[in-house]
């Protein structure tokens, strides 16, 4: 299985001089099980590059997997040229709207509405259905299964699984580990905590034996305290939860736009050392960060 | 008489959906909603005091989109799985269908039931915590008591003529409104609520319970305990009311558990003051 990385920004594209090394299109993994298979995790401006590449392998089978349904992880979509030319076959997975009350069919309908996108639906060529997905049910995608999990975002957020032939990645999308809603002093405190717990107890699980996760590290544990419950994780969280998990390598994304490469390489250097992290000690993660064009094969 | 065939019992569950909640709980999520840092337990206060807004909420979480390991019976578990910007976003959908009239065709006063539901909720939280320690959640049994006459609403609702009549049989007659609801209707309130739950899949423990809280006859569980004893402590205390002008005479219900007087129950509970205060803020009932 190989893991590429076509956008490793979070909230929105910051393309510049500053952001040249890691790369400033929105989130979008590429994932290709032993056999080939493509699975798309997240259609951020980072799909608009792998388009490109995909052009010269067609006709295009793509398993988009949409983790959720803010901004900066679809709206590349709308320019994924694959979706215009007839003989190509796209599947978009995603999680279902309570608030909307709609499945992921609804993703292009409101992004390609006549205000906002010059082309309908209709006009797109290829071959084009959805699959709204059920937590913990997972899906056959060729050699390889991709499983949902209910994260924690301020919208329903999935993050994937993705299993082929023993080896194994997880990507969370938007993540702030679940936290208490009350404070200590509280009547709910207690039980709600059992409940956090729980929570979290069960995505352990669910990831037990991982072999790469690949997470949310928006933040550095100084900057969380104002960013509570924005929904994203820090560096230091993903480090310890790595750890936890036993993973053998962890990859940092969702990199803030305002963070140049830089600062981006600074905070993450602290982050590590705050974090006592010994590369090679045994039991220690691989710990990097993600970059457009940064290739893992597992 | 009518009983409530698949069809009628589908379009209730359809009505239900478009049911406006309590004044109050309208009113404050509004209120909340409008600061950008409003604290989640505020939020999640509310909405646990709303049957409409705890309904649509069970009701969502509990769907097979999620498909989730475990049936969930609160609203804050809810908050754990969807994430409180989504419950919040739901809170305002339901807010913004309206609020339910005090009053409705049938004569139902519905603050008057909310007041009813909250301190049953409570007291039934309260016995479950000092005489079924261990035996049953605390907070299933709040659930219980704030949803266990739910089919009341629906029926002032979406079938008000016919409760009408059952509500007068009940006073006309001397009889328990359950039973005059058989009569009016064909079916009670704790058959209709408990079908409205099984048909959104909440667990099966909080459906018998609805279904059964005016069935001595049935198998026995520490939360119906609760929950029985609960509503009628309150209505011994004459607090709330929740439409059953009938006042019974027998003993507690579940000896075995509470001992056969009533007095002494309602004594070992302690005061339910602060509890009906709370109820009556929120059901924006006063102490007439």
């Amino acid at each position: 299985m190989k893991v590429r990385f076509w956008g490793v920004r979070g909230s929105i594209p910051s393309p510049g001089p500053h952001t040249i090394r890691y790369g400033g299109n929105t989130t979008c993994i590429e994932v290709r099980s032993d056999e080939g298979a493509l699975i798309i995790l997240d259609a951020g401006t980072g799909i608009f590059p792998l388009a490109q590449e995909l052009l010269k392998q067609m006709p295009v089978r793509a398993n988009v997997f949409i983790t959720h349904t803010h901004w900066d992880h679809i709206h590349g979509l709308p320019f994924f040229t694959p979706l215009y030319i007839p003989g190509n076959s796209v599947r978009i997975h995603g999680g279902y709207d309570v608030v909307a009350g709609r499945g992921i069919d609804q993703i292009m309908e409101v992004q390609l509405q006549y205000s906002y996108f010059p082309v309908r639906e209709a006009e797109m060529l290829a071959s084009i259905d959805y699959e709204t997905l059920s937590i913990g049910e997972p899906v056959t995608v060729a050699d390889a299964t991709v499983t949902p999990l209910m994260l924690n975002h301020p919208v329903v957020d999935f993050g994937y699984r993705v299993d082929c032939n023993g080896k194994s990645v997880f990507f969370t999308g938007d993540h702030e580990p679940w936290l208490n809603i009350y404070a200590p002093e509280d009547e709910g405190y207690a039980e709600f905590q059992q409940m956090v717990d729980m929570q979290q107890g069960q995505l352990d699980k669910a990831l037990a034996g991982l072999d790469v996760l690949i997470t949310d590290c928006s933040y550095t544990a100084a900057e969380y305290p104002t960013k509570i419950g924005w929904g994203h994780g820090t560096l230091e969280g993903s480090i310890a939860w790595a750890r936890k998990l036993g993973v053998k390598k962890l990859v940092c994304t969702h990199h803030e736009p305002i963070r140049s490469d830089d600062e981006l390489e600074r905070v993450f250097a602290t982050a590590l050392e705050s974090t006592g992290y010994t590369p090679g000690r045994a039991g220690e993660p691989e710990i990097l960060l993600s970059r457009e064009g940064l290739e893992l094969v597992l | 008489m009518s009983a409530l065939t698949p069809e009628l019992e589908r379009k209730l569950g359809i009505a239900v959906e478009r049911m406006p909640a309590f004044p109050r709980s309208v009113q404050r999520i509004l209120e909340l909603t409008r600061n950008i840092n409003c604290l989640p337990k505020d939020l999640v206060g509310v909405i646990e005091k709303d049957p409409v807004m705890t309904m649509k909420i069970l009701k969502v979480i509990n769907s097979a989109y999620y498909n989730l390991p475990s049936k969930i019976t609160s609203v804050s578990q809810s908050v754990v799985y969807l994430g409180i910007n989504t419950i919040k976003n739901l809170a305002l959908g339901f807010a913004a269908v309206g609020i339910i009239p005090r009053m409705n065709a049938a004569g139902f006063d519905v603050q008057r039931y909310l007041l009813h539901s909250l301190v049953v909720g409570g007291a039934a939280r309260q016995l479950a915590t000092q005489f079924a320690r261990g035996e049953t959640d605390p907070g299933d049994c709040y659930i219980a008591g704030l949803l266990h006459d739910f089919g009341k609403v629906v029926f002032a609702q979406f079938m008000a003529e016919e409760f009408r009549h059952a509500l007068m049989h009940s006073v006309e007659h001397a009889v328990p409104l359950h039973e005059a609801e058989k009569v009016a209707i064909g079916v009670d309130h704790g058959l209709v609520g408990a079908l409205l739950a099984k048909r959104w899949a909440f667990p099966e423990h909080l459906v018998d319970c609805i279904r059964d809280h005016h069935n001595p006859g049935v198998e026995p569980s520490a939360m119906m305990d609760c929950l029985r004893v609960a509503d009628q402590v309150v209505r011994f205390r004459d607090i709330g009311d929740s439409g059953n002008p009938w006042r019974e005479t027998e003993a507690p219900a579940a000896p075995q558990r509470f001992g056969d007087d009533m007095e002494s129950i309602v004594m070992k509970l302690g005061s339910l003051d602060k509890l009906v205060e709370d109820a009556m803020v929120f059901a924006q009932v006063g102490k007439d």
